[in-house]
């Protein structure tokens, strides 16, 4: 392979251009981004960042000395637009072509939006950019802040918000936030953290509408009522950046379809990070997007699968001065028992909870808020236990 | 010069974090020997007492960056930085960390 096109400048674009040169690969690297910076960490958008605690140069994923030990060529602030049926050729928005023998697909996901998110106040949190409106806006004053939607990335950001003093409402159209990753009885556990930050919590309620005409004014709810609000966060998900790759002969379905070793259809093409469905799931979670170029790029120079992602998955989120970790799959009917630690009053205690989630005597997942030691020692007992052969056909 | 705690009460392959500002994590290794570093990891918000010791290596428990105990340097990513690394002395069997100057590896 004489040049490798990594589209997607951001965590598994990055880690893929370290891995194409650590495995030796020493042709020509080219790296297109459309945001105009260099790679930078999201996580800490919703949380250190907002709250003023990390400066931009914390975001930095790499700097001057190891971009130069890259020697790739950056086109940021360039979009992609299209991928050849060949998987040969990456044409660019301004009409450029990059003509390339691999290509590392790592656009990752854009921020879900509400109609009416014209308004001046209604902001969604994905990007620095994002991030930079955002905190601005808050650092003028107290605001009536409508968080919509309940997961983590809004859980962390009405944490953030409340840190810093404005009052804030979470919508959450389900019964309970976080069910699909926690299932519903930790769910619950989780949720009663808005407690902590005196945030209110509205479930079961979807949104109507925005008010305002310039400006937001409120959120209606669809039960009639109408929340005042003069910032609105909208976070209700992800949908991964697909779109440029319509006109190519690549399976998409909620993603980059592929193997279990990141490998899509053409075997010269793989797909890492938020935007690769790798063997069956779409996993948005920052550990996912570091793991996942070390074997799409093992595959990719060999021209085959030869290796395949088997890590278990994990994600972490800091809200309301709590830390929640999780790894493993867990499947609805799981018990959960707590194995350290406690519950007060339904949500975590002062010095949080080891909670294990078990399936025929097995252990599946396991969640802890603020004891990292013992979550520690027990996803390394979950890699172990789970790493007897998976079928090939996962 | 810090006391931290008796020798007796940091058992082989246990660490303590000593509340200064900044913090520092103090190791004893399954060989016995005694480590102190800064206890927070230079890539984001972890205590690395809090991580997993293997030999002289100590996993981040948030993003599992590892930190050689002996030098204070990253052996991997996402850490990019090393941390401090501090003296350790055992007087009179209580370990005392004797804190680095703040140039040095600070981060
Ligand atoms: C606010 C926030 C908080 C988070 N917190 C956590 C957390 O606590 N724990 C956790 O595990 N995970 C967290 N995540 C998730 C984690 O950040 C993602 O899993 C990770 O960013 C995925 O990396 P990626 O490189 O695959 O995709 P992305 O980071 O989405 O990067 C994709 C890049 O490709 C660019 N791009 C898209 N289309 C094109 C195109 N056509 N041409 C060129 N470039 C393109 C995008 O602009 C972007 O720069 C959080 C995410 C956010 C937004
Ligand atoms: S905080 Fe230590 S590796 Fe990220």
């Amino acid at each position: 392979m004489r040049t490798v096109t990594v589209v997607g400048a951001s965590l598994s674009g990055l880690y893929a251009a370290r891995e194409l040169r650590s495995q030796g690969f020493d042709g020509r690297l080219v790296i297109v981004g459309d945001e105009p910076h260099r790679p930078y960490d999201r996580p800490p958008l919703s949380k250190d960042f907002l709250t003023g605690r990390a400066s931009e140069d914390h975001l930095a994923l790499t700097d001057d000395e190891e971009t130069t030990g890259l020697d790739a060529e950056w086109l940021l602030g360039k979009r992609a637009r299209g991928l050849d049926a060949r998987g040969r050729t990456v044409l660019l928005d301004d009409g450029r072509t990059v003509s390339t023998d691999g290509v590392v697909i790592a656009t990752g996901a854009s921020a879900r939006r509400l109609p009416g998110s014209s308004l001046t106040g209604v902001h969604t949190l994905r990007t620095l950019d994002d991030a930079r409106a955002l905190r601005d806006e808050l650092g003028g004053g107290p605001r009536q802040v409508v968080v919509i939607g309940g997961g983590f990335i809004g859980a962390e950001t009405a944490s953030s918000c409340a840190a810093l003093g404005h009052t804030v409402t979470v919508v959450e159209a389900a019964p309970l936030p976080l069910v699909p990753h926690l299932g519903a009885e930790m769910a619950a556990v989780c949720a009663a953290l808005h407690r902590r930050g005196e945030v209110d919590l509205v479930t079961g309620t979807g949104v109507a509408g925005l008010r305002g005409t310039a400006a937001v004014t409120g959120v209606a709810l669809s039960d009639g009522r109408v929340l005042p609000a003069d910032t609105v966060i909208v976070g209700i998900g992800a949908t991964p950046n697909t779109a440029w790759l319509a006109g190519s002969t690549l399976a998409l379905h909620d993603g980059v379809l592929c193997d279990d070793g990141c490998v899509t259809a053409l075997p010269q093409v793989v797909a890492v990070g938020d935007v690769a469905r790798v063997g069956g799931t779409r996993a948005e979670h920052w550990t996912s997007a570091t793991e996942q170029p070390r074997v799409a790029v093992a595959n990719l120079l060999a021209g085959r699968t030869l290796q395949t992602v088997g890590s278990l998955p994990y994600f972490w989120s800091d809200q309301y001065g709590a830390r929640i970790q999780f790894a493993g799959r867990r499947q609805d009917g799981d018990t959960v028992r707590i194995a350290e630690g406690e519950l007060a009053d339904g949500a975590p205690a002062e010095g949080g909870f080891l909670a294990l989630y078990e399936r025929d005597g097995r252990t599946t997942a396991v969640l802890s808020v603020d004891r990292p030691r013992p979550f520690m020692r027990a996803r390394r007992e979950l890699v172990r236990g789970g790493s007897r052969p998976q079928p090939a056909a996962l | 010069m810090i006391p931290v705690c008796r020798f007796e009460d940091l058992p082989e392959g246990e660490s303590v974090r000593v509340g200064t500002t900044p913090p520092i994590a103090v190791f004893r290794t399954e060989d016995g020997e005694l480590y102190a570093i800064d206890d927070t990891c230079t890539h984001q918000d972890a205590s690395l007492s809090e991580g997993w010791l293997e030999g002289c290596l100590v996993e981040c428990p948030l993003h599992a960056a590892s930190f050689d105990l002996r030098t204070g340097q990253p052996t991997c990513l996402p850490a990019r930085r090393p941390v401090r690394t501090h003296r350790v002395s055992v007087d009179d069997g209580t370990i005392h960390v004797h804190v680095a100057a703040e140039e040095g590896t600070a981060a």
